[in-house]
């Protein structure tokens, strides 16, 4: 038992990130447990869609290494990386629109990606029975056979992390996933994401803070690619650091 | 359990529909084999055969193109390899120790080693379709490989016509050059390649071949494969994020086109008599992409109208008109571009059918606003209220 809680899902060392000797990520340190449920805050720019880049091979690192469950991603690419275990929901909704849910779910679902199981192999039952589940799970079962491109934007949201939770992934990464959402639809999501955290090691990434309030557990603020403190929701809310660097530059957002 | 109740529901109609489309088409190809041979003249119907071909490269293009979202300029390369391949192995019905003629006209007295598979008929009807399915799949693989695509894929895909046009043309010691090979004096089978028997049956064959392209065209679209196509096209960049690799899959759908452009090329030679290196024009390989624009892009259907509306306007104004002809052909990619973007089987789909079903008073008439009426949501719930 305690062996387990104490397994590290992702151990990020030393991890800088330079486009053209800009450096998006400075020397970031991070880890974080199997099971838990992490949210990254932090400003605009701070480098938060940048440090999944490197998490999921879109990008990789300038220096300093990413382990997931032990393994240095380094040597592999995106869909490698995925089919390792790592689900990643992109910032804006991106969703197969031509498709329905229900086919979106299943090219997600298909545990046989290579080109010809895909093109020989035939959705099985259980996989059927997967995708039913996930349907009911994102709340869309009434709208399977619709096309993605009819749904709202939260829809879009909901039906994004379905497809991330049907690659069966050991982590998942969600970056910004109530915005532009109403105030019912981030509700929604946020009692999704908090379903799914207790079977899931889940790194949200967000920016609405009421939102933060209502799934964090632990919080890491991110500043100018690097760490700016860790902690829960009320020691980071009261850190000066923080209030300085991020929930002051809001104010000014605001004004 | 609702949800397994309606999929399974709507599985069973997509059997039923599939099974209707597979009765038209069979029937529709019986028609033309059977009715038009007595209706047209031989010339005529060689055309009508020509023009058969021509829709089996563009089922091929509407599969890269349409369902993958890749561009390819170049299939003129696919369509003269094969057209190539069968010309080759009709040049070389000759008594033993001859060689084709042309080649005494540049003094080569040896037959060049890569002529001699040709010999054989079967080897033939294998690299009609294989040996353009190697070169479109190499091309491919070097260009997905390093993630090349959009208008970079669609110029490489030019260039590479460029490359193929100009050492076909300036080969004459290997393939006569600029001259091409002829076949309608050659012999098949001891009959004469440009015989109204022959050609009959070339175009019976065509025919075939179409059904047999389109139905191949149709399984490949349909299912898990042919979702992820549409996927690659619509957002790779997910499809990779969810652990496919694209690579595959494109160079995969690549070869295939291009192995049904060397059967077209190949069913397009015996009937034009001759295969040049014209066939790898840049202007040809544009004039395919608008066959599948006119008709509409990923609808198969499409890509097979769209080549015989444009062939036959084109033999008609030509024979009218022949000034006409390019202004018209151009005029009609810009108002099918601006105008029907999904070409006219899309627009006759989206549109025309519809409409003319609710004329007819086929369409459930509504009562009231059409968003409740036809809600999922709403439906369900009224469903369950029904139980
Ligand atoms: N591919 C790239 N090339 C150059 N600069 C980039 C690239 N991606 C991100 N950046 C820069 O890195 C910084 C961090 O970006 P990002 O990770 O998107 O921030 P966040 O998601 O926290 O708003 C920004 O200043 C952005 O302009
Ligand atoms: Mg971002």
């Amino acid at each position: 038992m305690s062996e387990q809680t104490t397994e590290k899902i992702l151990e990020i060392d030393n991890l800088t990130v330079s486009f053209d000797g800009f450096k998006a990520l400075n020397d970031l340190n991070f880890s974080m447990n199997v099971g838990e449920l992490r949210v990254v805050i932090g400003p605009n720019g701070a480098g938060k869609t940048t440090f999944l880049d490197v998490i999921t091979g879109k990008v990789k690192p300038t220096e300093g290494k990413v382990y997931f469950q032990g393994q240095n991603l380094r040597p592999y690419n995106e869909h490698q990386i995925a089919r390792m275990g790592i689900g990643r929901k992109f910032q804006t909704p991106r969703v197969y629109l031509n498709l329905t849910v229900r086919e979106n779910l299943d090219l997600a679902s298909n545990r046989q990606k290579g080109v010809f199981r895909t093109l020989l192999g035939k959705p099985t039952k259980s996989d059927r029975r997967t995708v039913n589940g996930l349907l009911e799970t994102i709340g869309l079962t009434a709208k399977a056979e619709l096309q993605a491109a009819l749904l709202s934007h939260g829809e879009k949201q909901r039906l994004e992390i379905g497809m991330l939770v049907a690659q069966s992934p050991d982590l998942l990464l969600v970056d910004e996933p109530v915005a532009g959402l109403t105030d019912e639809e981030t509700e929604n999501v946020g009692n999704l994401l908090l379903a799914l955290a207790q079977s899931h090691s889940i790194v949200v990434i967000e920016h609405d803070m009421e939102f933060v309030r209502q799934i964090a557990r632990t919080v890491s603020v991110l500043h100018q690619g690097s760490l700016l403190c860790e902690g829960n929701m009320d020691e980071v809310q009261n850190d000066p650091r923080v209030i300085e660097v991020y929930l002051g530059e809001q104010e000014e957002e605001a004004a | 359990m609702n949800a397994e109740v309606g999929n399974f529901a709507k599985r069973q109609q997509q059997k039923k529909q599939q099974i209707i489309e597979l009765a038209i088409a069979i029937g529709l190809a019986l028609v033309f084999a059977i009715v038009m041979p007595a209706l047209l003249s031989a010339f005529r119907l060689k055309l009508l055969g020509r023009f058969v071909a021509l829709s089996i490269v563009a089922l091929g293009l509407d599969l890269i193109w349409g369902y993958t979202g890749l561009l390819s300029l170049g299939h003129g390369i696919f369509f003269a390899l094969g057209g190539y391949a069968l010309a080759m192995h009709l040049k070389l019905q000759l008594p033993e120790g001859q060689i084709p003629e042309f080649f005494t006209l540049y003094g080569v007295t040896e037959l060049p080693w890569f002529w001699t598979p040709f010999y054989s008929f079967p080897l033939t009807i294998v690299a009609i379709f294989v040996i353009p399915a190697i070169v479109a799949g190499l091309l491919g693989y070097l260009v997905f490989r390093n993630r090349i695509k959009g208008v970079y894929f669609s110029i490489l895909t030019q260039a590479a016509l460029l490359v193929f046009f100009n050492f076909f043309n300036g080969q004459q010691k290997l393939i006569n050059g600029t001259n091409g090979l002829k076949t309608d004096t050659e012999t098949i089978f001891g009959v004469l390649v440009g015989s109204e028997g022959a050609q009959l049956a070339f175009y019976e064959i065509s025919l075939l071949g179409l059904l047999l392209v389109y139905f191949l065209c149709r399984w490949l679209t349909t299912g898990r494969f042919g979702r992820l196509l549409v996927a690659i096209r619509d957002d790779e960049t997910r499809v990779r994020f969810t652990g496919y690799d694209p690579t595959g899959y494109k160079v995969l759908v690549f070869a295939i086109s291009g192995a049904i452009a060397g059967v077209a090329g190949a069913l397009y030679t015996v009937q034009t008599g001759i295969i040049t290196p014209s066939a790898m024009e840049v202007a040809f390989s544009i004039e395919m992409v608008i066959w599948v624009a006119v008709g509409g892009r990923a609808t198969l259907i499409g890509a097979i109208i769209g080549t015989l509306l444009v062939r036959l306007g084109q033999t008609f104004l030509s024979e009218q008109f022949p000034e006409v002809w390019l202004f018209f052909q151009g005029a009609l990619f810009l108002l099918v571009v601006t105008v029907l973007p999904n070409g006219i089987f899309g627009w006759a789909r989206d549109w025309g059918i519809p409409k003319l079903r609710s004329l007819l008073g086929l369409q459930e008439q509504l009562i009231t606003y059409p968003a409740l009426e036809q809600d999922p949501e709403i439906q369900q719930e009224r469903e369950e209220l029904e139980r």
